[in-house]
């Protein structure tokens, strides 16, 4: 093997890494939000993918039967419609569900347990009970070569594209506005922020949506790379809230650094052992930090 | 940021207009394009959960059937009377069997991550035992079916197994899926002496006297194809990569063996991706740097859609590498996207575009019972032929009883299968051929290559 | 105090007659022997759910790995029976005859090491309980002491579940892989899956479960039982008042966990096989959702919990097979929103008044309902979470 090849495979297995990592911070962005501020576990978090994902085969499908020549532009609008459907659900579920939770963050587990199977239930009967693609743009399909031998795959840097954006607008939102300052602020002391004229049923239920909305948004990233089908989003959620937790929950600088850290342990070892092994070495990895240390790689000082 | 905060009836107003804009785009869309959901769950009566012997449905059902269901070509109207045949000396052991109906179960997980693939094979079977209905039935009587959800999980299939076998009392059982649902319900049929019609295609190294298999075993299914893909593409190196249970790993060791002592090839890699593994970057990158002439795959369930996908995605398409799969149907590319696909290989006896008569019958039937978009792929049809079989070797014995049956199965030939023609073995698997079929961007295959009638083999010696 | 308390056990020790008598009389005069061995499956759950009352609606410390040892104890009888199943007449078929028919298919000719203990039912017996007791010590210790706790224990108990389950399904040649080890006939010559057979396992299963029960009940009425409470209300307090909280934890934790493998091995005699997907994450879930429905401090109303949730996953997935998964999200949801105590919640609320009244009418004792608002008041603090 070539010099040139072993460059070419090294930037190929980077760029793999950095795709997990990617894909991997897009997956737990949405969580950080609800587990990391709000506290809520959400078990449902994969279903909300799903959402998204199911969103863009409607838009494909739509595209397809009534509009073929749009099959090139459809994506951008149905990845922003994906945003908004799996974030108007999550703001009805935090208002029927969550909300009465708020102080029993254990039972949010349960009960986001049961609407998770009646979803997965739902997109069974109502939608198909078979796996689904949605037809994807031309310009997401195959890989980019910057030369003959390197292959940078199209939807990877899509989904990293998207991941940028994502978490810029989200840290923004968290650090920089106004409204980040409330739900930071009702999240660390409720009743006080109540007290200073924050709306804290208003900021509890934007926030919950917020978060469904960017798990919408993942998922329908994710139907470039993985499967649309009722029990997809199931795939997705253990991995989710270990990035989370890895991270320190309440720390959106540590997810990402968590993210990063666990694609690239993934993606070496995967290159390197089995996947099976990679995959329980990696778990067995962030099982033993945790221990050392406990509240996650970053930790927020100011939560008690 | 102060715009976010718009006052909160008019968000609850956006949110309600949002969802109800959503559900109207939805309806329109579902009954534009997928009919084939609505069906499956509701619009078919025969279809319906069964009738605790109530009177009324079973009225219902052989109504439905008489009236909306399309035979197979060929088949005459079965003249057998249930008065010829008295229930005492046609089911001595207990099974629930009267002088108008036979009851049978269906077992497949509809809930779970299973459903996914299994649903195809509820609708064959249930089709199937329409059109037998339609015919006349079974020694003249109708068959009545009583279904059991197996939930994606063993424990639960042992479960539901034993419940139609012991309370329910049922002829003969059309189910399972994966092997591991299968193992969790052969002791209880073998205890209860039940009997089993399995259609998926599977690793073999099992024969059990009460359980049929209608689909391929992995040497009918591996064999031919390796052979073809050696003397047509000339291949000599082979990248094999499966999920990581049993049916991929016996696979997997079975082409490993051929490829090496018969083919005198190469294998330049084996790798197993765990059950539900999302990520294949790092195994793609592997398989590029080890520049295989054939990558044989048999990678399954929402894996098997991360996998092509991924695949394509960096860069790997027939335009430079063959890809042998024997674990993509039609089903999967449902999921998977057609033009993820397009020009890779896929081994199985059966592809819904075979051209003969009996197939077209078959698809127009199926098409007409589940929807005009439904799919067929080789485990569907592979389960459709599970009832024809029961009821010939049923008539054949001129007796339900379970031993009987077993007795009369051997050499059973089913003439109008969708696949051509197959024959039951004295080992319980059928004779078929092999097939390649080569992706098409609508989702279909192209028959490339089709093999003589293989013997099945399912402890072929010198693959152990 | 100790009033109080007597009188409190007076009117649980009722919850166990009747526990005992629905297990032990009223079920298998009303069912046939397929329907009573379903429900011996089902009390197989209730061991776990009777684990998670002690270690998570008293200790306060929710474990989503309860499957593990679970699936632990399960494993281990497996193992023992498999080996008696792989007798060399019964294999002659396989290349190695007198091996497990899973190793034979992935070319394994030797016994592995750490299989040939199992074919003694002694060491099995012993395995069942150690093993997992011990398992559950290594993580105790190696979480507690570091007071990794709440819901950073629940997502490290699940991944814990993970790990084990990628490994029981990645190494198939030693564990049967993703179909288990299956196939299991008899223990020592007596062939478990007779009709006769399956009586007696399910009351040997009752009896051990209502054992476990009254275990369970002892301990929280100890002083062992007072400091989980107290852990679970102010863990600092506890810890301040010179307990070290993590050995008590661990304890905890190692109890639970052998009671789930107890469950694990009554499932593998009764079931005829174990399978790795206990070992996941969904079924660890699922049984805490019994042990909700339950009441999560009940030790008996984790039982009724159990037998409830699963005579109604049987019901609705017999008679709605469409509908069925809603019926069960639907009943998870509303248990959480409106019986946050579940059964047991809704018998001291309702139930219990009216027993006890009954009770002190017969004794002549009037003030017996006053027991009623100490346990509203426990359980009104139980609800909160620091």
């Amino acid at each position: 093997m070539s010099l040139n090849e072993v460059g070419s495979m090294i930037a190929m297995q980077g760029f793999s890494g950095l795709s997990l990592f990617t894909v991997l911070l897009l997956m737990a962005l949405g969580l950080a939000i609800i587990f990391g501020q709000m506290g809520v576990i959400n078990m449902a978090h994969g279903e909300f993918m799903a959402i998204g994902a199911y969103v863009v085969y409607l838009f494909s499908q739509l595209t397809q039967n009534y509009a073929p020549g749009l099959r090139e532009v459809y994506f951008v609008p149905a990845v922003v419609a994906a945003f908004f459907v799996a974030g108007a659900v999550g703001y009805v579920v935090e208002m029927l569900l969550i909300r009465r939770l708020y102080k029993r963050p254990l039972d949010t587990l349960l009960a986001t347990w049961g609407l998770s199977l009646a979803m997965q239930q739902f997109f069974r009967s109502f939608i198909n009970p078979k796996e689904v693609s949605a037809e994807l743009p031309e310009w997401l399909l195959g890989a980019f070569n910057p030369t003959p031998s390197i292959q940078v795959p199209r939807n990877g840097i899509f989904v990293m594209g998207l991941t940028i954006l994502v978490s810029a607008g989200v840290y923004l939102l968290m650090l920089k506005s106004r409204w980040g300052i409330r739900i930071r602020a009702t999240t660390q002391n409720r009743v006080m922020s109540s007290a200073v004229g924050i709306n804290t049923d208003r900021v509890d239920r934007f926030t919950f949506a917020l978060g469904c909305g960017i798990a919408g948004l993942a998922g329908a990233a994710f139907t470039t790379i993985g499967s649309t089908g009722p029990t997809s989003g199931s795939l997705y959620i253990v991995d989710t809230f270990l990035v989370v937790v890895f991270g320190g929950a309440a720390n959106l600088i540590g997810t990402i650094a968590s993210a990063f850290s666990i694609a690239q342990a993934q993606s070496l070892l995967e290159f390197f052992l089995t996947s099976a092994m990679a995959k329980v070495l990696t778990l067995m990895t962030i099982i033993v930090i945790l221990m050392i240390r406990p509240q996650g790689l970053f930790t927020n000082k100011l939560r008690t | 940021m102060q715009l976010l905060f718009i006052d909160r009836s008019r968000a609850l107003r956006g949110a309600f207009s949002t969802v109800l804009c959503v559900t109207s785009l939805w309806a329109a869309f579902a009954g534009a394009g997928c009919n084939k959901s609505s069906a499956s769950t509701s619009s078919d009566p025969a279809a319906s959960k069964t009738d605790k012997a109530a009177p009324a449905s079973t009225e219902r059902s052989t109504e439905a059937t008489s009236t909306d269901v399309m035979t197979p070509p060929g088949v005459e109207k079965s003249t057998l009377k249930a008065a010829d045949y008295p229930t005492a000396k046609v089911m001595t052991t207990g099974l629930k069997v009267d002088d108008d109906s036979v009851t049978v179960g269906i077992l497949h997980s509809t809930t779970g991550t299973m459903a996914i693939s299994e649903t195809g094979s509820v609708q064959a079977e249930k089709l199937a035992i329409a059109q037998i209905n339609a015919l006349g039935g079974i020694l003249g009587r109708q068959i009545k079916v009583i279904q059991e959800d197996g939930a994606s999980d063993w424990p639960t299939f042992a479960e539901k197994a034993r419940k139609l076998l012991v309370n329910d009392k049922v002829a003969a059982v059309m189910g399972c899926w994966t092997s591991a649902s299968r193992k969790a319900v052969l002791p209880v049929f073998e205890k209860e002496n039940g009997l089993l019609y399995y259609p998926t295609f599977y690793e073999g190294l099992e024969q059990s006297k009460n359980v049929f298999y209608t689909g391929q075993e992995a040497t009918q299914q591996i064999l031919a194809s390796l052979d073809w893909v050696h003397k047509e593409k000339g291949a000599k190196s082979f990248y094999l990569i499966g999920s990581d249970y049993i049916w991929p790993r016996t696979s997997m060791k079975i082409a490993r063996k051929h490829i090496e002592n018969v083919l005198h090839g190469t294998v330049v890699g084996e790798e197993f991706a765990p059950l539900g593994n999302t990520q294949f970057g790092s195994i793609i990158n592997k398989i590029k740097l080890k520049k295989p002439d054939v990558i044989f795959a048999a990678v399954v369930g929402g894996s098997n859609v991360a996998w092509f996908k991924q695949l394509n995605a960096a860069g790997v398409t027939s335009a430079n590498q063959t890809l042998l799969t024997i674990s993509v149907t039609e089903d999967e590319v449902l999921g998977i996207g057609g033009e993820n696909l397009t020009g890779f290989f896929s081994s199985m006896k059966y592809f819904q575009s075979l051209d003969n008569a009996n197939n077209k019958a078959f698809v127009e039937a199926f098409k007409k019972m589940w929807g005009p978009k439904s799919v067929i792929g080789d485990v569907t049809q592979a389960a459709y032929l599970g009832p024809w079989i029961w009821r010939a070797a049923v008539e054949k014995a001129g007796s339900f009883d379970v031993d009987k049956v077993v007795a009369a199965s051997p050499d059973i030939e089913i003439k109008i299968a969708p696949e051509g023609y197959v024959k039951v073995h004295a080992n319980h698997h059928l004779w078929s051929k092999a097939r390649i079929g080569k992706a098409k961007a609508d989702g279909q295959f192209e028959v490339v290559h089709e093999s003589d009638l293989i013997e099945p083999n399912p402890f072929p010696k010198g693959y152990q | 105090m100790s009033h109080l308390t007597k009188k409190l056990g007076k009117a649980d020790l009722l919850g166990v007659v009747v526990l005992s008598a629905v297990i032990l009389v009223l079920f298998p005069s009303v069912f046939g022997i397929f329907r009573l061995n379903l429900i011996g499956k089902y009390l197989t759950y209730a061991f776990v759910g009777v684990s998670l009352v002690l270690l998570w609606g008293n200790g306060g410390i929710l474990s989503l790995g309860q499957g593990v040892f679970f699936g632990l104890g399960g494993y281990c009888m497996a193992m023992f029976l498999k080996l008696e199943a792989s007798d060399p007449i019964a294999t002659k078929i396989q290349t190695t005859p007198g091996i497990p028919d899973f190793m034979d298919w992935n070319q394994i000719v030797k016994l592995p090491l750490f299989w040939l203990p199992f074919k003694s039912l002694t060491f099995t017996i012993i395995a069942i309980l150690v093993v997992p007791a011990l398992f559950a010590f290594l993580i105790g210790v190696a979480m507690f002491k570091r007071r990794v706790g709440g819901v950073y224990f629940a997502i490290i108990t699940q991944a814990v579940a993970l790990i084990l389950s990628v490994l029981i399904v990645g190494q198939q040649g030693l564990t049967g892989g993703i179909n288990g080890i299956t196939d299991l006939k008899t223990m020592h010559g007596w062939d478990i899956r007779s009709d006769s057979a399956k009586y007696i396992l399910y009351y040997v299963n009752g009896a051990l479960l209502i054992g476990c029960v009254v275990f369970t009940r002892w301990v929280l009425s100890t002083k062992f039982g007072m400091l989980l409470l107290a852990l679970r209300e102010k863990e600092d307090r506890v810890r301040f008042s010179g307990y070290d909280v993590a050995n008590f934890k661990t304890l905890a934790f190692c109890m639970s966990a052998v009671m789930c493998a107890i469950g694990g091995a009554m499932f593998t005699l009764q079931v005829g096989f174990m399978s790795p997907s206990f070992v996941g994450i969904t079924p660890s879930i699922e049984m805490v959702i019994y042990t909700a429905v339950g009441g999560r401090m009940s030790v008996v109303g984790a039982v009724f919990g159990t037998l409830l949730v699963n005579f109604a996953k049987t019901f609705f997935s017999e008679e709605y097979p469409d509908l069925w998964l809603f019926l069960m999200g639907a009943t998870f949801i509303a248990v959480v929103l409106l019986f946050p105590d579940g059964l047991a919640g809704l018998y001291d609320r309702y139930g219990k008044p009216f027993v006890l009244r009954r009770a002190a009418r017969a004794h002549s004792k009037p003030k017996a309902t006053e027991p009623n608002v100490a346990v509203a008041t426990a359980l009104e603090s139980g609800g909160k979470h620091g």
